[in-house]
């Protein structure tokens, strides 16, 4: 048993999932496991859900990686490429990272670590789950529809995606896209309600704003993002839906031929969808990236044994960055024929976050200055995740000057660099969280050895595809073609195409790795104490497994989420809840 | 200390913080040197392609030197701060904080939005901004999945294009045979020619849907979008021949929509030109 | 006898650019039918036949490295005949006709459709082969039937499609060769024919009546026409077109 300074006593049951206090009556294993309200199987669901979809979503990189790389296989046909490139994007952005980090460990998270006993609106909680489940239906659903799934780049530029014409995917696919993306904004919104407003109402008592651990103060800001941001992008998928049934011309003009006709639309601009989606696009990118980096300085601080270097200062310039993400999202459209004046604002603008997110690369770094670090698997991955965004972002600058990106957009140096930043830190951060909490989820560890084995194989991979692929944009290769080989200028970017396969398939390989880690050691993993990190933050003030309600008394946070090395102390942690 | 039997090792080997360590510094060290390696670029065919090589190359060299020195210092900290030990206090106070904090400000100032003020903005004003005295005007038309290429011809005029005159076969421009401006108009099928060491302006039209008309040699990429009038600039600097590539997801065959231009002397050009059948 | 004369029609499907007329469901007695026989003309000037550019596909310009294709899309004989025009009985046709169980077939060769025009029944299967080097894109711009979109590899299996709805003309085009266009006539009965080089055209084998013929060209326009078909009897008509 730990040992414990001042008062705060829990006695630290190691059964699984008990009903500590709320309900009186008990409850059908439907109730508890599968229609529940309790934000922690809530968590799970979604994160439950994002592993699935992943395996869809990996699935779906392999056959591109192996297509691209051997193109006269014609493993599928042009039209089937761009449905699979199409989904992948689609799926992995919105129904895997955003899922398993920021509705998954969100979710789980927030009411732990701020000593609530679950979210302000625990049935609108459920509701957001069982909104996405049918979002995720319908995306499947649409490989098997007359078309193909859409097929117009997850980015779905009309008039592209608004003409049946334009490709096959364009049919009912493209309208399953829009319909299954409604009911992932709205599950989102109802989502990101929830955490503002529990934030802002449950925290315990002495849990100040700054008392938050940084992982909770990502959340937030992650969800403020994404209510601002996602409404232009519902109103450009409806305005989308319009244009393609019920004959509007938001974003088409006239004069469009298909077959010799000339089309009946008229007076809309295609540049129109392309400044709503791109509203949302940029945000969206931190509403993803950010949770990753604040589950890093948690992890950071726990397993290298000192609190966050410049804690105030991250919360400071994450809220600037989350002001400036929404004022910059121009870059995507540097190329676009958008007024060359407004594109030198948005370069400025795209350039000056590298200010603030580097000073939270610099704290992430710092935070290991006269550590003490333990190098556990979470651990591992928190500082791959450095590692990852060092390298990610200082590629960001070669896109957000708008001269350069000339050279760059839309070729395989734009698909690194987005992968390295939303694939990459965001799944090392979900790992990260994965190792770190799963004592906090299912009583039990991870397996450390499987999970180093994991970190390699996630590591060194996936930054050998992304960063290799930053080459082959350099050499002037261009993204989602199904076959580079007709032209002369891609024949230097295609000859790094099979090592960026044969990587991407140790990297693929390397997550069942983790799966089966994941399933194994929930059944049978070590079982773990209350607090087996000795960390200090709230959520380890509680039973492994939390139990329903969270907590036996109601919490209070006395001190700093990140006590340790306490000077004076011989303790090298004083937790949140000890006087 | 935790006595919980199930809390990790309080001393683990050296091994993993090594390996970890090598493993960042050699990240960097590939990473910078794959650039050379790699990383080539296509031989550079225009004049102002030589201002966005410039700001590549600068940008190479300042998050070259940002990159190896944050990984250095990365490896370093694992490697120095691996398990327990003595250390001094970990806690900075507030005004180191916030000094470390003005450091990465001021480099990302000075480097990144330097870098776009001094380096990277002039050059995109030269491209899109400044227009250049007597170009050689051309007009390239997008359309599922073909790059229609259209010569005003002598009169320097082009020739009127309507939606409803499009016949895929014989008339994919849609041009009017009423409009006189017509007569001397010449259009092919992906073949773009155009006169070295003379600035060239393309006139930019797509009638389907976006597609995006690069050619990386010239460091020249630029979307047509339905509906818009686009154009794009640049002075073609070497002899040779190139493809056009399309640079906006466009369809099915995307990946084979490709023109091909050549660049000779404008009176190769000419005569080219003259030895072409007019539009009708 | 009479088997003999059945297959020839099957031949000429196999073998011909232009379309024969598909059997009807019955085969009826000769005197008890009419034949309605035309040709269509082209007024004026026979337009110039551009040089079909195929700079966009250095592989189907090979192809034609030794003679460059001409442009079809109005072709038109040193007499003034004009080929390719889809003519079909629009009116005055009663019941329903099996469609053949032949299939009509489409060919992608030298970077182009064979036939220009294709005439086809409802019901009955089309074939789209690609007998090219390259990968062509068979985009159906059909208005009344399902449309389809599909890239088609060289070497690759026969597409097959079936339409259920009478459309003249669909517009097939290859949307990678953009020259590459065809004009697919389906029409719910046999009676449909394509005029040959000289212009000339025979629909044989129509109940006797009155009908309205109507003839399409891909760039001239619709014209029509009524005659009257007696029983063992032939009727002469004739179609001409002009450029607008």
């Amino acid at each position: 048993m730990a040992e414990r300074s001042g008062s705060g006593v829990l006695s630290a049951p190691t059964a699984p999932v008990g009903h500590a206090g709320a309900h009186s009556a008990p409850q059908g294993y439907l109730r508890r496991y599968v229609f529940s309200t309790d934000h922690k199987v809530i968590g799970l669901q979604y994160l439950l859900t994002a592993m699935f979809m992943a395996l869809v979503g990996g699935g779906l990189a392999a056959l591109i990686r192996v297509q691209v790389a051997w193109p006269t296989l014609a493993v599928v046909a042009p039209e089937t490429y761009l449905s699979v490139v199409t989904m992948h994007g689609t799926i992995m952005v919105f129904f895997v990272v955003s899922l398993a980090l920021v509705s998954g460990f969100g979710n789980f998270l927030i009411p732990l670590q701020i000593g609530a006993r679950d979210m302000a609106y625990p049935l609108l909680n459920a509701l957001s789950y069982w909104t996405i489940v049918p979002g995720c239906l319908l995306m499947l659903l649409a490989f098997f529809v007359e078309g193909g799934a859409a097929a117009a780049g997850w980015t779905a530029y009309p008039p592209l995606s608004a003409l049946a014409e334009a490709v096959p995917g364009s049919g009912l696919g493209q309208t399953l896209w829009l319909l299954a993306m409604a009911l992932f904004i709205a599950s989102f919104t109802m989502g990101g309600l929830n955490y503002i407003t529990t934030i802002l109402n449950c925290r315990a008592k002495g849990m100040t704003l700054m008392r938050m651990p940084l992982s909770v103060w990502m959340f937030f800001v992650s969800a403020i993002l994404g209510v601002l941001a996602f409404p232009p992008l519902t109103a450009a998928a409806l305005m989308l839906l319009g244009d393609r049934h019920l004959g509007t011309s938001f974003f088409l003009p006239g004069g469009l031929v298909f077959g010799e006709e000339v089309l009946a639309h008229e007076g809309g601009t295609p540049l129109l969808f392309q400044h709503l989606f791109w509203f949302l696009g940029h945000p969206e990118v931190y509403v993803i990236v950010l949770p990753a980096v604040g589950i890093a300085f948690d992890v950071i601080a726990a397993h290298a044994r000192r609190p966050p270097f410049g804690y105030r200062i991250s919360v400071w310039a994450t809220l600037l960055i989350a002001f400036l993400s929404m004022i910059v999202w121009g870059h995507h459209m540097y190329v676009s024929g958008m007024n060359p004046l407004v594109g030198e604002y948005f370069s400025i603008a795209t350039v000056s976050i590298t200010a603030p997110f580097s000073v939270l690369g610099i704290n992430l770094i710092a935070s290991l200055w006269r550590a003490k670090i333990r190098f556990t698997t979470a651990m591992v991955f928190a500082l791959g995740i450095i590692s990852v965004i060092g390298t990610g972002g200082l590629g960001g600058l070669y896109l957000g000057t708008s001269t350069s990106d000339i050279y760059f957009h839309d070729s395989y140096f734009v698909v690194g660099h987005f992968h390295l930043m939303i694939g990459v830190v965001t799944l090392m951060g979900t790992f990260a969280a994965c190792y770190h909490w799963f004592p906090k989820m299912f009583g039990r560890l991870m397996d450390e050895r499987l999970g180093k084995l994991h970190f390699w194989l996630t590591y060194v991979p996936m930054m050998a595809v992304f960063v290799l692929m930053h080459y082959q944009g350099l050499s002037g290769m261009l993204r989602r073609y199904y076959d580079h080989s007709m032209y002369a200028f891609q024949a230097e970017g295609i000859r790094l195409a099979r090592t960026i396969s044969y990587f991407a398939f140790a990297a693929i390989a390397g997550q069942l790795l983790f799966l089966v880690n994941f399933g194994w050691s929930a059944l049978r993993g070590r079982r773990a104490s209350e607090n087996p990190w000795e960390a200090t933050s709230m959520e380890w003030n509680t039973a492994s497994p939390a139990p329903h309600g969270n907590f036996e008394a109601d919490p209070v946070a006395r001190r700093g989420p990140y006590d340790y090395a306490p000077p004076g102390s011989r303790q090298d942690f004083a937790p949140q809840w000890t006087a | 200390m935790s006595s919980s039997p199930a809390a990790p090792a309080a001393a683990p080997g050296r091994g993993l913080p090594v390996l970890l360590a090598l493993a960042f510094v050699a990240c960097a060290l590939l990473i910078v040197l794959g650039v050379w390696t790699h990383g080539r670029m296509p031989t550079l065919a225009s004049r102002h392609g030589a201002s966005i090589d410039a700001v590549i190359r600068y940008l190479l060299v300042a998050t070259g030197i940002l990159f190896l020195l944050g990984h250095g210092v990365l490896a370093f900290f694992v490697l120095r701060y691996a398990g327990a030990g003595e250390r001094g206090s970990p806690h900075a106070s507030a005004r180191t904080e916030w000094r470390w904090a003005l450091v990465p400000v001021l480099v990302m100032c000075v480097l990144a939005e330097g870098g776009v003020l001094i380096v990277g903005l002039p050059a995109f004003r030269q491209l899109y901004v400044d227009t250049p005295a007597d170009p050689w005007v051309v007009e390239v038309v997008g359309k599922q999945f073909e790059w229609l290429v259209h010569y005003p011809g002598a009169d320097g005029m082009f020739g009127e294009s309507r939606a409803e005159l499009v016949s895929d076969a014989r008339n994919p421009l849609g041009l009017d045979r009423k409009d006189p401006n017509v007569k001397d108009d010449v259009w092919t099928r992906g073949q773009l020619r155009l006169p070295v060491g003379r600035p060239v302006v393309i006139r930019l039209r797509a009638l389907d849907v976006i597609h995006s008309f690069t050619v990386p040699e010239f460091r020249v990429k630029q979307d047509l979008i339905p509906g818009f009038l686009g154009r794009t600039q640049f002075e073609p600097t070497r002899a040779g021949k190139y493809e056009i590539a399309c640079a906006e997801l466009c369809g099915l065959g995307h990946y084979r929509m490709r023109g091909f231009i050549e660049v000779q002397e404008q009176s190769e050009v000419d005569e080219w030109l003259s030895d072409q059948d007019p539009a009708f | 006898m009479k088997p003999i004369l059945l297959t020839l029609p099957f031949l000429a499907l196999l073998t011909s650019h232009t379309v024969p007329t598909g059997p009807a469901a019955a085969a009826p007695r000769g005197d008890e039918v009419g034949i309605v026989r035309g040709k269509a003309a082209f007024q004026g000037e026979a337009p110039r036949r551009r040089k079909v550019d195929m700079g966009s596909d250095p592989a189907c310009h090979q192809l034609h490295a030794d003679e460059p294709l001409r442009d079809e899309s109005i072709l038109v004989d040193d007499k003034g005949g004009l080929a390719n025009v889809f003519v079909y009985v629009s009116k005055g046709i009663e019941g329903k006709f099996t469609p053949p169980t032949e299939p009509a077939v489409l060919d992608q060769k030298g970077c182009c459709y064979a036939p220009h025009v294709l005439g086809m029944q409802v019901g009955q299967k089309l074939v789209i082969r690609n007998s090219d080097p390259v990968t062509h894109n068979v985009h159906s711009f059909a208005k009344k039937n399902k449309a389809f979109n599909q890239s088609q590899q060289s070497g690759s299996k026969d597409l097959e499609h079936v339409f259920d709805k009478e459309e003249v003309l669909m517009q097939v085009k290859c949307d990678i060769h953009g020259w590459m266009s065809t004009y697919v006539g389906v029409v719910e009965h046999p009676f449909f024919a394509v005029t040959k080089a000289d212009g000339s055209f025979e629909i044989p084998k129509l109940p006797p009546g009155e009908y309205t013929l109507t003839a399409k060209h891909e760039a001239l326009g619709t014209q029509k026409t009524t005659v009257t078909v007696a029983a063992g009897g032939t009727v002469e008509t004739s179609f001409s077109f002009a450029e607008q």
